[in-house]
């Protein structure tokens, strides 16, 4: 589903974020991705995105060379890839309704079966009750799962999230987390980057590591 | 893991990406057609979520729009009016004081059986004294006047097919030449020189309206500028779930087409009543100058054609400044 051979990222000005990385991961398959606040989790998330591009080496996602990627093509690209992060993005001028079926509007759904996923999307997160709420008025952690059901609404074949835990007590982020897992049971490849390594550490999956941009470990 | 051979596996996957999860096509063009009116919707209702600042802009634009058109309603009727006048242009012969009144109508009576000339009339030194007196206010004035110093006039209306300015300039060598007529006049110089003026004011016009029109590019695409730098947060949540430029760009282009649709129609307005407040006055004019001339407003053509090019000028911004500032905008 994703493969990194050999990529390096350098950002103008010299910073090298990502030196020399290869793995890659089965389709289906969950892990996660660790290290240090700089050692490279986002930009590797970044690079499946197209949010960058590699400075060297190729990324495969589904089998998809990204640098051969023509910039119009991004956004269907997008598409097939769920993400959530730690600072969710939401929309505050629209309900929580509106969030989730942003995604939907941009793929072209119609009203009537936009609003069946939509629904199901924030039953799967426990919040079918908020639709209608602005996401300014929810917790943190409720913040957090509008996020995640707008990542998963379109059904996506990968599901990414940068730190989904960062700002949650340990109660919620095992909740997240489990959200998560579900997620992966029903099909879809998940890759999580977070340094609650006491969260991870108790989860049956793959571990990479990044250090200083280089992948030390699960690689 | 192990690496395969990624040709195969290239080609393998993009079948399967074709028919993943997404909405069958014609219901995606439904989906296109819907989003486009939520889109001039969701756009509109921003614009009267502001009232004050959206008439504020609306104004700039529908002043600079009708600026060029009441200078074009202006020429337009003054064009009218010059082509009015040459129909009916006259040649005044100035006779000497040594004819005697019988011997200039006899001359007046010659000149009827000239084919160039259609209409003729013959004022009297004392018929002269008496029209000046009445249209030119100077009645007291010249009754202190002991000898009446107007001379006789013929007033001769040269035929349709004579009223080029060469068969003009060979009619009044010819009249010049009579005896007992001392000069010429042709009311078509000035009608000639107001023509001319009124092709200049056309050219002036023209250029006032590109660069008036300019400006309504720059006003409209500044204002989606702004509006594109307060909305950047929701430029890059769109774009990161897969939004097109298209997607992306379509709210703003409905408000540069409402822009332009709003200030077509207050410009019209600020026209019509531009001719409204100056045709009394005009209308004063005329009745001093004996014409049937009415003052004429923008036609239903050129009020058409002012709607377009709001509108068309209105979307044209929104898309310089879309073009200009989606770009920077990416997801972070």
């Amino acid at each position: 589903m994703i493969r990194f051979d050999n990529v390096s990222m350098r950002y103008p000005g010299g910073h090298e974020a990502l030196g020399r990385v290869g793995f890659s991961m089965e389709r289906g398959e969950m892990a996660f991705l660790t290290g240090h606040s700089g050692a490279g989790k986002s930009t590797l998330l970044r690079l499946i995105m197209l949010m960058e591009r590699a400075s060297q080496g190729q990324v495969y996602v589904g089998d998809q060379n990204l640098n051969r990627m023509p910039v119009s093509q991004i956004p269907y690209l997008r598409r097939k890839i769920g993400v959530v992060f730690q600072n969710h993005q939401l929309l505050f001028d629209r309900t929580v309704f509106d969030n989730v079926a942003l995604p939907l509007q941009i793929s072209g759904y119609e009203r009537d079966s936009m609003a069946r996923r939509v629904r199901a999307a924030l039953d799967k997160v426990g919040l079918l009750t908020k639709e209608k709420l602005n996401p300014q008025l929810l917790s943190t952690g409720e913040q957090q799962r509008v996020g995640l059901a707008r990542a998963i609404v379109n059904k996506p074949q990968l599901l990414l999230a940068d730190e989904p835990t960062g700002n949650l007590d340990p109660e919620l982020s095992a909740e997240v987390m489990g959200l998560f897992r579900q997620f992966n049971q029903v099909g879809v490849t998940v890759l999580v980057a977070s340094h609650d390594l006491d969260l991870i550490s108790r989860l049956p999956y793959r571990r990479l590591t990044l250090d200083k941009g280089r992948m030390i470990d699960g690689g | 893991m192990a690496v395969s051979n990624s040709s195969q596996r290239q080609s393998g996957a993009r079948k399967q990406g074709a028919s993943s999860q997404q909405p069958e096509l014609k219901a995606r063009g439904r989906s296109y057609l819907s989003h486009h009116a939520e889109m001039a919707k969701v756009s509109l209702k921003r614009l009267l979520a502001t009232p004050l600042a959206t008439l504020m802009t609306l104004a700039v634009i529908a002043i600079a729009l009708s600026l060029p058109s009441v200078f074009y309603v202006g020429l337009q009727n003054v064009g009218q009016l010059s082509e009015h006048w040459q129909g009916a242009s006259q040649v005044s012969l100035f006779l000497s004081d040594q004819l005697s009144e019988a011997e200039g109508r006899d001359l007046a009576l010659q000149l009827q059986s000239n084919s160039q000339i259609a209409q003729l009339s013959y004022l009297s030194k004392d018929d002269a004294l008496a029209e000046f007196k009445q249209f030119a206010g100077f009645g007291r004035a010249l009754d202190q006047l002991k000898v009446n110093p107007l001379p006789a006039v013929i007033l001769a209306v040269p035929t349709q097919d004579y009223l080029s300015p060469d068969s003009l300039q060979s009619l009044t060598q010819l009249l010049l030449s009579i005896d007992g007529v001392d000069d010429v006049r042709i009311d078509l110089a000035w009608v000639q020189r107001l023509q001319a003026m009124v092709q200049f004011g056309q050219r002036a016009v023209l250029l006032l309206a590109v660069l008036l029109s300019l400006g309504v590019v720059l006003v409209v695409g500044n204002t989606i500028r702004l509006e594109i730098q307060n909305r950047s947060e929701e430029i890059r949540v769109v774009k990161l779930v897969g939004g097109t430029d298209g997607f992306v760009r379509r709210p703003f282009l409905y408000t540069g087409v409402w822009y332009g649709i709003g200030a077509g129609l207050m410009a019209w307005l600020l026209v019509q009543l531009s001719v409204w407040y100056l045709g009394s006055i005009v209308d004063h004019l005329i009745v001093l100058y004996q014409s049937d001339f009415e003052l004429q407003g923008l036609g239903f053509g050129a009020a058409s054609m002012l709607l377009l090019s709001a509108v068309l000028l209105g979307s044209g911004g929104a898309w310089l400044a879309v073009l200009r500032h989606l770009r920077a905008i990416e997801p972070n």
